[in-house]
């Protein structure tokens, strides 16, 4: 596996498979670990840096999965490539955004991301297509446990895992499910979600994370408290809620379906179409007729599509990754074109069904 | 008149808090203490621009605490909330008393129940110290240097006797 190989994969988490795949795209629990000699990233000069991202490169090649993991340096990586990988998922904004010494060990078919040097020395990250946070923690923990035989985290027995920002001590955990909400936006309901996801001291953020807009209305749901519960504890969570939040946006769907099925056809269609056809296109309008498609799919009205191929086309239309797949550095308007010509090369063939 | 802990405006309302049996007096305007009260029944701050930058979650009028520095890496809690990043893992210890109410404003939760290793630090150090001095061992033998293995061996028996104080 090297770094180009990438652009003509797609990730475990674009598969499209998995429990309650339809509405859930994908299921992630992130831990954050820190080496208690070393001070934290953000204050770390280039030195310890180097010296952090060291220990720990050796230490995660030594792991059972050390050997299929593709190390990259992230700070000798362009700005194209860096964006790529945040369009994969596969590191955060901040880790591309940050300067010194910093890597992300990348596992096979991309379901395991681990960054050094990050604002935690490390950052785990485990990733599943699907409603499938159990797997993840399972996963996660087991990788965890690994390490730990072998190196000494920062740990307080009163605050736990000790992390750089105090909202992630304790566990360190971050457990999160990827959300694809059409109706609840579409109906306007998703308000509601919101407010009791609040309640619930559950945050609700946009496709990439903190700060991003809810683009193709897909909406991530994660723990916030971090300190005071169990792994465990965290998990039931949001396993309760989620199922919740699932069966909500599928009665809102059939209701939607029951009351003007000729409107939302005709939507789904136009949506279809327009990907088809044009000859440029924006990346906001692309993820917003997508996501159309993709509801329409998941209803039987749109046919010859599938939906590991929309979830692919959500990513592969990002700027950086189309740039990727076309080999060259596109200027904005540049790439409105190149969009477009990609999607009509994909989506050539199916098409909506006939009423 | 008091002034506001937040803003210049005199301090009209008067909160005194008892958590955790710990009692806390904060002075402030109207509109702070609106905002403070609101922040409180939200169970959660996290979320807000400077997270840790706020007065209220200080606790004494004056904070003497604020110049206080880590001297591990030089963090004082001052920087520290103003920039909402810990320097090392040694601060959680030089600024417990401070961190105790911001923890708890944030978890609403002051103890991790959570996973532990299964080293517990003391012994995970000495676990990691016995495998760097015998793999000097190993070393030391192949290199034929009878002198230093033998005193790397005295190391590791020190090492391996179970201490009296360690969990």
């Amino acid at each position: 596996m090297n770094f180009e190989s990438l652009v003509t994969t797609s990730g475990e988490w674009l598969r499209g498979t998995g429990p309650d795949s339809d509405i859930v795209i994908s299921s992630r629990i992130r831990l954050a670990r820190n080496l208690g000699e070393f001070p934290f990233p953000p204050c770390a000069d280039d030195d310890v840096r180097a010296a952090v991202e060291e220990v720990l490169r050796r230490e995660i090649r030594s792991l059972s999965v050390g050997d299929n993991l593709l190390y990259i340096n992230i700070d000798t990586l362009g700005p194209l490539d860096r964006q790529f990988l945040v369009e994969r998922q596969l590191i955060s904004r901040e880790h591309a955004e940050t300067h010194g010494t910093r890597g992300v060990g990348i596992g096979p078919r991309e379901t395991l991301s681990l960054m050094i040097n990050e604002e935690d020395h490390l950052r785990m990250q485990v990733l599943r297509s699907g409603f499938a946070l159990d797997q993840c923690w399972e996963e996660m923990n087991a990788l965890d446990d690994e390490l730990e035989s072998r190196v000494l985290f920062a740990f307080d027995d009163e605050f736990g895992y000790l992390t750089s920002c105090p909202t992630n001590v304790g566990t360190g955990m971050r457990a999160s499910v990827m959300l694809h909400l059409p109706g609840l936006v579409l109906t306007k309901e998703i308000q509601k979600v919101f407010q009791a996801m609040q309640k619930m001291s559950l945050a609700v953020r946009g496709l990439y994370g903190e700060g991003s807009q809810a683009m193709g209305d897909f909406y991530q749901i994660s723990n916030q408290v971090t300190l005071g519960k169990t792994e465990e504890q965290i998990l039931q969570t949001i396993n309760e809620v989620v199922p919740r939040i699932i069966d909500y946006e599928r009665r809102v769907r059939s209701a939607l379906i029951k009351e003007n099925r000729a409107k939302l056809h005709d939507q789904v269609s136009r949506a279809f179409g327009i990907l088809r056809s044009a000859h440029t296109i924006t990346s906001e309008e692309t993820m917003h007729l997508l996501s159309s498609v993709r509801m329409g799919i998941n209803l039987g009205l749109v046919d010859g599509i599938e939906i590991p191929t929309v979830n692919e086309l959500f990513i592969h239309t990002q700027p950086a990754h189309l740039q990727k797949i076309r080999h060259a550095t596109l200027e904005s308007a540049e790439r409105n074109v190149a969009r477009a010509a990609y999607l009509r090369e994909r989506l050539a063939g199916g098409g909506p069904m006939k009423n | 008149m008091k002034k506001c802990r937040r803003c210049t405006k005199p301090a009209t309302l008067h909160i005194t808090e008892i958590k955790g049996g710990e009692v806390r007096a904060l002075h402030l305007c109207e509109n702070c203490a609106q905002e403070y009260l609101s922040n409180v029944d939200a169970g959660s701050t996290a979320e807000s621009e400077a997270p840790f930058g706020e007065p209220g979650f200080g606790g004494e009028e004056t904070s003497p605490h604020d110049e206080l520095s880590c001297p591990q890496c030089g963090m004082t809690f001052k920087k520290f909330r103003s920039q909402g990043r810990l320097g090392c893992a040694h601060d959680y210890e030089v600024f417990r008393e401070r961190l105790v109410p911001l923890l708890e404003s944030i978890h609403g939760e002051r103890q991790h129940i959570g996973k532990c290793p299964r080293q517990r630090p003391e012994g995970s150090r000495r676990h990691h110290e016995l495998a760097r001095l015998r793999s000097e061992l190993k070393a030391a033998v192949e290199a034929e240097d009878y002198e230093r293995a033998a005193r790397l061996r005295d190391s590791i028996r020190e090492l391996e006797t179970p201490r009296t104080d360690s969990p």
